[in-house]
């Protein structure tokens, strides 16, 4: 089932929201059918205007899940295909466009995606990802055309069809899962503090009174601070999070708050400074596609199926493992009823 | 009290007496013509003195100092751009890059010091003194982060970018306007100097015709009582005021004249051009800048939310540039258009126009390749090989040097034959008047021979 929004299931899930239980079972079940009920009249969400990629016809068997209204695990995706889906095929003979996989990804994020000035070549966590992807899909891992997609771009390069798919590093949350579609996560992070070695900040606690703490603008990070700042001044914010520790290197704060996974990326690359206490908030990583690209979707996570047990660990290894230590391994698959 | 009243009462009446007779009259005339001219010699001397040491700072304190000061402000400008350019060629910055950089810092901080003599003491330089104090106290810390970025950048870390937008940041927003502030209080003190040249001599020109007339009246007094059309004394101080009346009218038209086209065509175009420039270099500093940062940096609200702000801050300083249609003047480029005189002066606008044409083309291209996700190719196009915006930067760069060495040269001329024109005025005019105070005393005294 693909989270196609429909006035049907919309009204569907508002009808038994309040339920809980068995109850709620039962009653998701009936919103089901009478979503499919929905779904064959012809009253459909409209789908991109112009030519963009990723299209996957929504079939009858591709019905709304109504759960996807309450939100409660956004990281549920769809069930894994192997097949050649109309997307892919798509891909594979689109005129307008090259016959590759383009992917969006960051240039600027160490470790996960980076530029490496000395060879020009693309590295990282989630580059490794995108081969697996690409060898798959296309049969070659390098047949990628790689886009540097800003952070605040990410949802819109995939709705205009600028892009197949984002691997950037990018939060699989409610109000992104109403604009795209989600792979399952293929990684587990959460807020976490990054200080100087030798500081005495013990984590996401009182130890922050009176701290300067660097923030992203726009971030997760910053939304929590704002929830809960345990007495330290988060006046700082700058556009990136790398900038953060440039703030602290200087001097200007005293702690960074990002997520694990950039802030390994922010440690790898200074020796004196190190992830401290708990991750305060949970948070995966998913491949962004476009909502109606739901065979694209079923095929990343068959990618993602395979990737977990050979290639997952040893890309691990090669970049986070150093500065990002207490990981078994990838997340467990979460996939919704269908 | 009463003592001194006594004795003005007694000058008052003792004059009353005089005035009575014929000899005291002459005695009075003789006085009062000796005063006009020598009031009006000196008045000369006075106020074209004050205009040709106004013109003299023109040439050698104010205009100097602007230029220095909008030296400090391209060579800022310019270090940032050197620094941004190198960083994206990486371990192979090509050694004229970073020599660039280098003697960029190194002339800003030279200028600097200079700047800071020079305002010191003077009066209204309070702002300017300021700025220069902030300049030299940025101008280590901007340094340091460039090299900083510059050494990140040679591990291949990432956090390099992050230092280099650091340091442009203080650049743009701390000491780029610094050092335009500074430029524009000594382009103020320039003009103050300019109105100081220009201001028309009133006050010697009333006293001159004052006393020409008085020297008329008294001849035509002296011919009515004693018939006789000459006397040579009084002769000799009518043509010696009447020389100086004529030079002080003429030689200050002249050297209006030549000031006015000297800022005309000199300052105006100078600072169209300084502008012009500062404006490519803030252009291609961002041009870089988009590439190192690589999306990471948005416009966060505004119409322009979400786009590359080093991207959007390039359009804005093209803008700044013009738009380079016929008859309208929206930029600065299309300023100096407008304001180059002479051919040469135009042909170097021209080539600068025709850079900036082709830069805004190629960088389009590289856009294009930047966007696809062709990092490499979009590299290759803004400082590689694949007809890159820097060839053309470089073109502009070099053609506006070259209008700016060629109006300040027209400006320096024009500005020099101002003050020519005003040169032996104050000393001239001091002598005549002399001669001419003596004339009317001898004149005077002749007359009164007779009544002995």
């Amino acid at each position: 089932m693909t989270r196609n929004r429909t006035p049907g299931a919309a009204s569907a899930a508002g009808l038994f929201s309040r339920l809980r239980g068995w109850g709620g079972v039962a009653a998701m079940a009936v919103g089901c059918v009478l979503a499919v009920l929905f779904v064959l009249l012809p009253v459909r969400s409209g789908g991109p205007a112009d030519g963009s990629v990723g299209r996957g016809g929504p079939g009858i068997a591709d019905a709304t899940h109504t759960k996807a209204e309450k939100c409660e695990e956004p990281e549920r995706s769809l069930r894994p295909s192997a097949d050649d889906g109309e997307t892919v095929k798509d891909i594979k003979t689109r005129k307008d466009k090259p016959n590759k996989l383009i992917v969006g990804v960051d240039l600027n994020s160490f470790l996960w995606g980076f530029r490496n000035p000395s060879t020009g070549k693309l590295e990282g966590f989630d580059i490794d990802l995108v081969r697996a992807i690409a060898q798959d899909i296309m049969g070659d891992p390098d047949d990628v055309i790689f886009r540097a997609v800003p952070t605040n771009q990410r949802v819109p390069a995939i709705q205009s069809g600028q892009v197949d798919m984002i691997v950037r590093a990018m939060t699989i949350t409610c109000d992104r899962a109403k604009d795209v579609a989600f792979s399952t996560a293929y990684f587990r992070t959460g807020q976490q503090l990054l200080v100087p070695d030798g500081s005495k900040i013990t984590g996401y606690d009182g130890s922050l009174q009176g701290k300067k703490l660097c923030s992203a603008s726009g971030s997760t990070a910053l939304t929590e601070l704002k929830k809960e700042s345990h007495g330290a001044d988060i006046s700082t914010t700058v556009p990136n999070q790398l900038d953060c520790l440039v703030r602290l290197q200087l001097g200007e704060v005293d702690a960074v708050v990002t997520d694990s996974a950039l802030a390994a990326g922010q440690a790898a690359q200074d020796p004196t400074v190190s992830l401290k206490g708990e991750t305060f908030t949970e948070e995966y990583y998913g491949v962004a596609m476009h909502k109606e690209a739901t065979d694209l979707v079923r095929r990343v996570n068959q990618v993602l199926e395979d990737y977990r047990k050979n290639g997952w660990q040893t890309s691990y290894k090669k970049w986070l493992a150093d500065d990002l230590k207490d990981i078994d391994g990838p997340p467990p698959a979460k996939y919704v009823t269908d | 009290m009463p003592e001194r009243r006594s004795a003005w009462a007694e000058a008052q009446e003792r004059l009353r007496a005089a005035a009575t007779t014929e000899p005291g009259r002459l005695r009075i005339i003789g006085a009062v013509l000796a005063v006009l001219v020598v009031t009006f010699g000196a008045c000369t001397a006075w106020q074209m003195s004050d205009r040709s040491a106004a013109a003299d700072d023109v040439l050698h304190r104010s205009q100097p100092l602007s230029a220095d000061a909008a030296e400090i402000y391209r060579s800022l400008a310019d270090a940032n751009t050197a620094a941004a350019s190198g960083f994206l060629a990486g371990g192979q910055e090509p050694a004229e890059v970073r020599e660039r950089y280098r003697d960029d810092i190194a002339m800003a901080s030279r200028k600097l010091a200079e700047a800071a003599t020079n305002t010191r003491g003077s009066t209204g330089s309070q702002s300017s003194i300021a700025q220069i104090t902030k300049l030299n106290a940025l101008l280590p810390t901007y340094a340091e982060r460039v090299e900083t970025a510059r050494t990140y950048n040679r591990q291949g870390l990432p956090l390099g970018g992050a230092y280099l937008r650091s340091a442009n940041a203080l650049m743009q927003q701390e000491m780029l306007p610094a050092a335009k502030r500074l430029y524009d209080a000594e382009r103020e003190r320039l003009d103050a100097d300019y109105d100081d040249a220009r201001s028309y001599p009133w006050a010697a020109i009333a006293v001159g015709v004052l006393a020409l007339a008085v020297l008329v009246w008294a001849q035509r007094r002296n011919y009515q009582r004693t018939n006789r059309v000459f006397n040579h004394g009084l002769v000799t101080a009518t043509a010696a005021a009447t020389v100086v009346l004529l030079w002080l009218v003429a030689g200050h038209s002249v050297a209006y004249g030549s000031l006015n086209e000297s800022y005309d065509q000199g300052v105006k175009s100078l600072n169209a051009l300084n502008s012009a420039r500062i404006s490519t270099l803030q252009a291609r500093s961002s041009e870089n800048l988009t590439l190192v940062a690589r999306g990471s940096v948005t416009v966060p609200d505004g119409p322009n939310a979400g786009k590359d702000a080093y991207d959007i801050d390039y359009q804005q300083r093209m803008r700044e540039l013009g738009d380079f249609t016929d008859g309208q003047v929206r930029g600065s480029l299309d300023a100096a258009r407008e304001l180059a005189d002479d051919e040469t002066g135009s042909a170097r606008v021209s080539e600068a126009v025709d850079a900036v044409k082709e830069w805004q083309k190629r960088h389009k291209a590289a856009r294009a390749a930047d966007t696809e996700g062709n990092y490499d190719l979009a590299l290759d196009r803004v400082i590689g090989e694949d007809n890159p915006t820097g060839e053309s930067f470089d073109q502009v760069d070099e053609a506006l040097r070259k209008a700016l060495a060629h109006e300040k040269a027209d400006f320096q001329q024009a500005a020099e034959d101002g003050r020519g024109a005003m040169t032996g005025l104050p000393v001239g005019a001091a002598s005549l008047a002399l001669l001419g105070a003596t004339g009317a005393v001898l004149g005077i005294g002749r007359r009164l021979s007779e009544y002995r």
